[in-house]
């Protein structure tokens, strides 16, 4: 089956609410609508909807710029400029972006930003990102400090400290750019928003808990998450999608079909198994196929809660409005302590019913990446179930090596396949 | 052009650079154990770079212990916590808590330098259970009524576990006694620099670096006095004027140069002016008062006083003003950029304060280390070539 002919309904409302978004960015200095760059974890869409701001996600540009296998020259620009080899590559593909006419991933203009919105959430490398864009591009930064939850929970002072610079900071620049008042009436109605959509993606993700699951929880979830995780949520655009998107999941889970994968319906599901970290994207669709060959899917990924950690019962909420998104915010996976990364880990291991569990670490993140080792172990320990280990990048294709990788992968479920039989064969002798 | 770099063992201040040298050559953290053997229940906390509230750490009768990793030391344990592409200062940190030479620590504190030595405090909870762990969030937003709200309920809640950790209640008193004392000794830093600035061939940058390590592990009077000692010694010894390139050090304010980068330098013909490594021994660049409510005091002193640092959020003015403000004032003929591989926040600012640098068109080179680097051929002649590239234009 071709990719087209397995396009869902949803799948092309999404493609084109995304054309929609690029194309109004790419005609916002003759319309006179103005934007702001932000960053997917504490994304702070609904206020910038409420002020009709447009929002831009470098991150999301560049993982565009890696599947479209152009983020390598993006890289290249960069360290020509004098950015090192050991950095973010993310970063780097954006610098590399603003250098060679700064197109978005429909190849139109992405116009100046006229704010950078530097939501500080789980990621150190944020601050410099925009340090460096304001460097670039002279647009201002507004900045919002998002405290780590570094005891595993949130106290009130942060939710404080987060609404009070809402309050004082970035929301009187977004007025100054909008040239609009804060208005939180539209800003509730855009939460409300966000809550319809959000229930019905965390009734696509737990879909996952079906056997055999009738999604993949990771790389079919990058998909998934796209609207809400960027300039999405808060709209009845999104509302739609993640309703139709349901739709979708539950007739294929009534058919007791498995995840749909761009080389068409998966086999039968083999292995069950949860990733911990985000994908590589400058091979993804070979990267999946590693996958999916061998009858493997995803069934629940951590990297699907960078956005937020919806399937924990957080929802946006219109009648606390501020206090919400700061708790939003402070809820992101990467702003999580290392146990509550082992504690979810776990979880997902047990509540899925998976297999094993794999870390993909990347080069580039250390937010992600610095303790997976002792992450990995910590699980293998709460769940007696083995853990998998490989490494390869964001968006630097000089990191994805595809014989190591499909190699480990391969030997990892060959180790769970003898693993079950040997299981098999125990039980059997007891019987 | 090889220049006298170590004072004579015998000499006074050959004295007491070796006894520095001691304390940094101590992976067993032998100063603090002995000055905890001192007194029974006395207790000692580890602080990461880049900031520790030094002064809360001592009002609760407690040690500040700076923690920079294990240098050269072999690090197998630490290796095997992390991928390849984690800088180095963790990996040795990891060899030292399970090696036992952290075992004097009754606790450790983690500032929000960097997602590596966030994600360490992580670890260090799940890897050594039982013992005291906390992350100490810094504030990006530098408005007392806001992110000075939110520090000082940081800083409470330090206090507060310290003082249940077996320190003492901290009192506004001992508060006060502890910004005294750190005052004092952050004003003979102050003056260390100032005269290193002026007279660098008299202070060679890996003595004041001894000097300075020292403060890691000593309370902070007897730091002073240290610091005093040796600049009367080195002020009392004649030493020529040399022909060397007057250079401004950046990038190793986290992971640490070894000391023997710091003479391969020297020994390349570039005088250290000014650097931005040990930085929590000298954060704020004047006393913090001591009048009125002494924790609030810490807390606007954190917000107006403290240096560019990379892990800091630069909220006004543009990126290297502060660095060349530092090249002014020290009269710097050049900026040497030596960051630790792998150091996000050090990279990621270096191509900023390249181009301010260079726009100004000060003369700088750049390379990288790691607190293992062992090898400094490279390293040297990258510098020497620097050193006469100045010298001669």
């Amino acid at each position: 089956m071709t990719v087209a002919a397995a396009k869902d309904r949803s799948q092309d409302r999404q493609k084109e609410m995304i054309a929609r978004h690029f194309s109004r960015l790419a005609r916002s200095e003759e319309t006179g609508e103005k934007n702001v760059y932000t960053f997917v974890p504490g994304n702070l869409t609904e206020l910038l909807l409420a002020f009709d701001l447009l929002p831009v996600l470098p991150e999301i540009n560049a993982l565009q710029a890696g599947m479209r296998k152009i983020s390598g020259d993006q890289v290249t620009k960069a360290e020509k400029l004098g950015h090192s080899e050991d950095v973010c590559a993310y970063v780097k593909a954006s610098i590399g972006a603003l250098h060679s006419g700064n197109l978005g991933p429909t190849g139109e203009r992405l116009p100046k930003p006229d704010l950078l919105l530097l939501s500080y959430t789980g990621c150190f490398t944020f601050l410099k990102w925009f340090e460096l864009y304001r460097e670039e591009t002279g647009a201002p930064v507004t900045m919002l400090h998002v405290p780590y939850q570094a005891d595993g929970c949130y106290t009130k002072e942060m939710v404080q400290y987060v609404v009070k610079q809402l309050k004082e900071v970035v929301i009187p620049d977004l007025e100054r750019v909008s040239g609009r008042k804060y208005d939180e009436d539209k800003l509730r109605e855009h939460l409300k928003l966000s809550a319809a959509a959000e229930d019905d993606l965390v009734r696509v993700l737990e879909s996952a808990k079906h056997r055999p699951s009738p999604i993949d929880g990771y790389f079919g979830a990058v998909y998934y998450v796209g609207p809400i995780f960027s300039s999405f949520r808060g709209t009845s655009d999104a509302v739609l999608y993640y309703r139709e998107l349901w739709e979708e999941v539950r007739e294929r889970m009534a058919r007791g079909e498995g995840p749909m994968t761009p080389d068409g319906p998966m086999g039968p599901e083999r292995f069950r198994l949860v990733v911990e970290g985000p994908p590589n994207w400058t091979h993804f669709r070979e990267f999946w196929r590693m996958f999916h060959s061998e009858g493997a899917v995803v069934v629940a990924s951590t990297y699907s809660k960078v956005g937020g950690t919806y399937d924990f019962g957080f929802r946006h909420d219109p009648d606390r409005p501020l206090e919400s998104l700061a708790e939003y915010c402070l809820g992101c996976y990467t702003n999580l302590d290392l146990p509550s990364r082992v504690k979810m880990l776990s979880g997902y291991v047990r509540d899925y019913g998976a297999d094993g569990f794999l870390i993909n670490s990347i080069k580039s993140c250390d937010s992600f990446s610095a303790g997976q080792l002792v992450i990995m172990r910590a699980v293998e320990k709460e769940t007696g179930v083995p853990g998998g280990f490989f490494e390869s990048d964001l968006v630097d294709p000089r990191y994805f090596s595809a014989a190591n990788i499909k190699n480990r992968i391969e030997s990892y479920l060959q180790m769970l396949d003898q693993r079950r039989s040997g299981a098999g064969r125990r039980e059997g002798a007891l019987s | 052009m090889e220049a006298p770099l170590t004072s004579a063992p015998s000499s006074p201040r050959g004295k007491i650079v070796a006894q520095a040298e001691e304390l940094y050559r101590d992976l067993s953290f032998g100063a603090v154990r002995r000055w905890k053997a001192a007194e029974p229940g006395r207790k000692a906390l580890g602080y990461l770079p880049v900031y520790a509230p030094l002064e809360l750490i001592r009002a609760a009768g407690m040690l500040p212990v700076g923690i920079v990793g294990g240098g050269d030391m072999e690090v197998v344990r630490g290796d095997a916590c992390y991928q390849s592409y984690i800088c180095r200062i963790p990996r040795s940190t990891i060899e030292l808590g399970l090696n036992g030479a952290l075992d004097c620590l009754d606790g450790m504190l983690f500032p929000s330098t960097c997602d590596v030595i966030r994600n360490l405090s992580g670890m260090w909870r799940m890897m050594f259970e039982g013992r005291y762990v906390r992350y100490l969030d810094l504030p990006q937003n530098f408005d007392p009524a806001v992110g000075g709200v939110f520090f000082a309920h940081e800083l409470r809640a330090l206090a507060k576990d310290l003082e249940s950790l077996g320190g003492r209640p901290v009192t506004d008193a001992a508060l006060r006694e502890a910004i005294a004392v750190y005052n004092e000794n952050r004003a003979a830093i102050r003056e260390l620099y100032d005269v290193r600035a002026r007279e660098p061939w008299r202070v060679p940058a890996s003595e004041l670096y001894l000097v300075m390590r020292a403060g890691n592990v000593l309370p902070a009077e007897e730091h002073t006095e240290l610091v005093r000692a040796y600049l009367a010694a080195a002020r009392a010894e004649d030493r020529r004027l040399q022909d060397t390139a007057r250079v401004v050090i950046r990038g190793c304010f986290c992971e640490q140069p070894p000391v023997d980068l710091l003479r391969t330098l020297e020994r390349s013909g570039c005088s250290v002016v000014d650097d931005d490594w040990l930085l929590a021994l000298r954060w704020f660049d004047a006393d913090v008062p001591t009048e009125g409510d002494p924790l609030d005091q810490l807390v606007r002193a954190f917000l107006s006083r403290s240096p560019a640092c990379p892990s800091l959020y630069l909220r006004q003015g543009k990126k290297g003003d502060a660095l060349l403000e530092r090249v002014r004032e020290t009269a710097a003929e050049g900026v040497v950029f030596a960051a630790p591989s792998f150091c996000d926040p050090a990279l990621l600012e270096q191509p900023m304060l390249l181009n301010a640098v260079k726009a100004q068109k000060v003369p700088c080179t750049a390379f990288q280390f790691a607190e293992n680097t062992g090898q400094f051929q490279v390293i040297r002649e990258q510098a020497g070539a620097f050193a006469d590239s100045i010298r001669l234009a």
